[in-house]
This record gives C-alpha cells, structure tokens and sequence, in this order.
C-alpha cells in the first residue's frame, strides 16, 4: 500500500556531485553572510550609503588590494551559489528534458558571462580614466 | 486513511513559508547580481557613463527598491544560517521553529535599524526638508 510515490530523480548518476553541491551551498553561504552583508552595510547603510556612491567612491576603493579580493571574492561565490541554487529550482520545476536543457544552457551561459566581465573589470580598472 | 499528498508536494507550516521565501529570495537577489555585475562593469567604460547611472539608484523609487533588496539579501543570509544550524547543530531540528522566530525578529530589528540610514535621504526629498 504504497501511498507516497518514489522520488522521481533519476537513479542515474553514481558520483558525489550533489553531494559536494549540498555542502558547497552551506560553505559558500557561510563566506557570504560575511561578505555580503559587510557589502551592503558599508554600501548602502553607513555613510550616506549609495548617495555618495560615483566613480570616484569606486576608485577609491580599487586602490586598495584587500577590497579588490573582497569583491572578486564575493563574485566568484554569489555567482556560483547563485548559479547552483537557480540550477536546483530548474530540476524542480521544469517539466520537459528539452525546457530543463535550454534553461540550464542559458543559465550557465550567463554565469560564464558574468564571471568573465566581473572579473576582468576588478583586474583591469584603470584608476587614470578620470 | 487521508488522502495521498500529489507529487512531491512540501506541506508544512512555517517550515514551507520559510522555503518559499528562500527560494524567492534567492532567485531575486540572484537576478539583482546579473544586473549589478553590468551596472558596474560601466566603470571599465567612462566615469561619466557611470555616474549617469549610479544616479538612477539615487532616486526615491530606486531607493525603496534598494530597501526590498536589503530586506531580501538579509531574510535570504539569517534564514540560511537556520539552515545550517539546523543541518549541523545537534539540537538544530529540535528548535526549528524557535529558530524560525528568531531569524524573522532579528530580520525585523535589523530591517527597522537600516529604515533610517538607507532611507532618510527619500524621506527628505519627497517630504520637503
Ligand atoms: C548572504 C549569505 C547567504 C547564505 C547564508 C545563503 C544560504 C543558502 C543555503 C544554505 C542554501 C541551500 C538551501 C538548501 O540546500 O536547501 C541557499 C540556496 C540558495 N541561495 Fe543562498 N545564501 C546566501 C546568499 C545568496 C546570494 C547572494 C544569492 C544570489 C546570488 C543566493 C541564491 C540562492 C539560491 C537561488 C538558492 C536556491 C534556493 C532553493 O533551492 O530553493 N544566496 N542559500
């Protein structure tokens, strides 16, 4: 007397990888917390937050290595936690293989993309613009 | 007997109000990245460019948005942590409800103390001094 139905994942794939996704989510949160809330206290609450906010302001900022790091990390790691988060509620609601695989395409498109302008933009800001 | 839930259907009380919010959080917050990634990537441009549109973000409506965007990027990060405590911490499942309460009032509390800072520049302007 079955009354719930077997989860419909495939028992497919024999690796870890959702396992290490699992665990990579709660990591990459953790790191998060730290520096994304930092971001938007110092962004958007202390000071006058994004009132004060033009190039100059981001120069300013730039010059200093420790928040060069600060935001490539924060980049790399929202975009990834992101990216897999959004991949999770792809599986749950997209019915057809074919939706679910364009989805997919278009998100890990716009990952790469995204990545690959953030991160040149942090290591090419050129502070002599102005 | 009761009825078969359908599917794989989530039917809890705060436990899936809690969810939803995750989930919508995070999808949100996400989308608000792609796009602030692009908005900044305008500093590679011009200083002027940039500037033009980092003054859009200093309008009122814009502002109230940024305060949505803080309410959800701070549910998103404090539930997140229940989470964990709750995968993590031996008495994590035992209080998850407490745990519920506690994310929504410091969510609250840290949400009442921001009011002012990120919006007291709007208040003035659409006010009058
Ligand atoms: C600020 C610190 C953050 C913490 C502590 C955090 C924590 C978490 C955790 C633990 C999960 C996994 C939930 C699960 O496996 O059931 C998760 C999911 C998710 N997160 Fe975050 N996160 C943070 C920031 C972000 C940011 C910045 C974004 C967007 C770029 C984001 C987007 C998502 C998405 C889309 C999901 C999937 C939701 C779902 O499957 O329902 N998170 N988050």
């Amino acid at each position: 007397m079955t009354v719930i139905e077997a989860p419909r994942s495939r028992a497919r794939s024999r690796t870890s990888f959702e396992m290490y996704s699992w665990i990579f989510m709660r990591m990459s949160g953790l790191l998060l917390v730290v520096l994304v809330l930092g971001h938007l206290l110092i962004m958007n609450v202390l000071d006058g937050g994004v009132q004060r906010v033009n190039w100059g302001f981001v120069a300013g900022r730039w010059a200093s290595p420790f928040w060069r790091t600060w935001d490539l990390m924060q980049l790399w790691l929202a975009e990834l936690h992101g990216t897999n988060g959004l991949r999770t509620v792809i599986n749950d609601y997209a019915v057809r293989d074919s939706t679910r695989f364009w989805l997919k395409m278009l998100l890990y498109t716009s990952a790469f993309l995204v990545l690959v302008l953030g991160t040149l933009v942090i290591f090419t800001f050129d502070p002599s613009m102005k | 007997m009761a009825k078969a839930p359908a599917g794989t259907l989530y039917r809890g009380r705060q436990g899936m109000w809690s969810w939803v919010a995750h989930r919508v959080t995070g999808v949100l917050v996400f989308f608000f990245l792609f796009a602030h990634v692009l908005d900044t990537a305008l500093v590679r441009v011009s200083p002027d460019t940039y500037d033009k549109v980092i003054a859009t973000y200093k309008t009122p409506i814009v502002n109230l948005l940024e305060f949505g965007l803080i309410a959800a990027v701070l549910y998103h990060a404090l539930n997140g942590l229940r989470i964990m405590a709750i995968d993590f911490w031996e008495k994590g499942p035992r209080y998850q409800r407490q745990l519920t309460y506690a994310v929504l009032t410091l969510w609250f509390l840290l949400m009442a103390g921001a009011a002012q800072p990120v919006l007291a520049h709007t208040f003035r302007q659409v006010f009058g001094s």
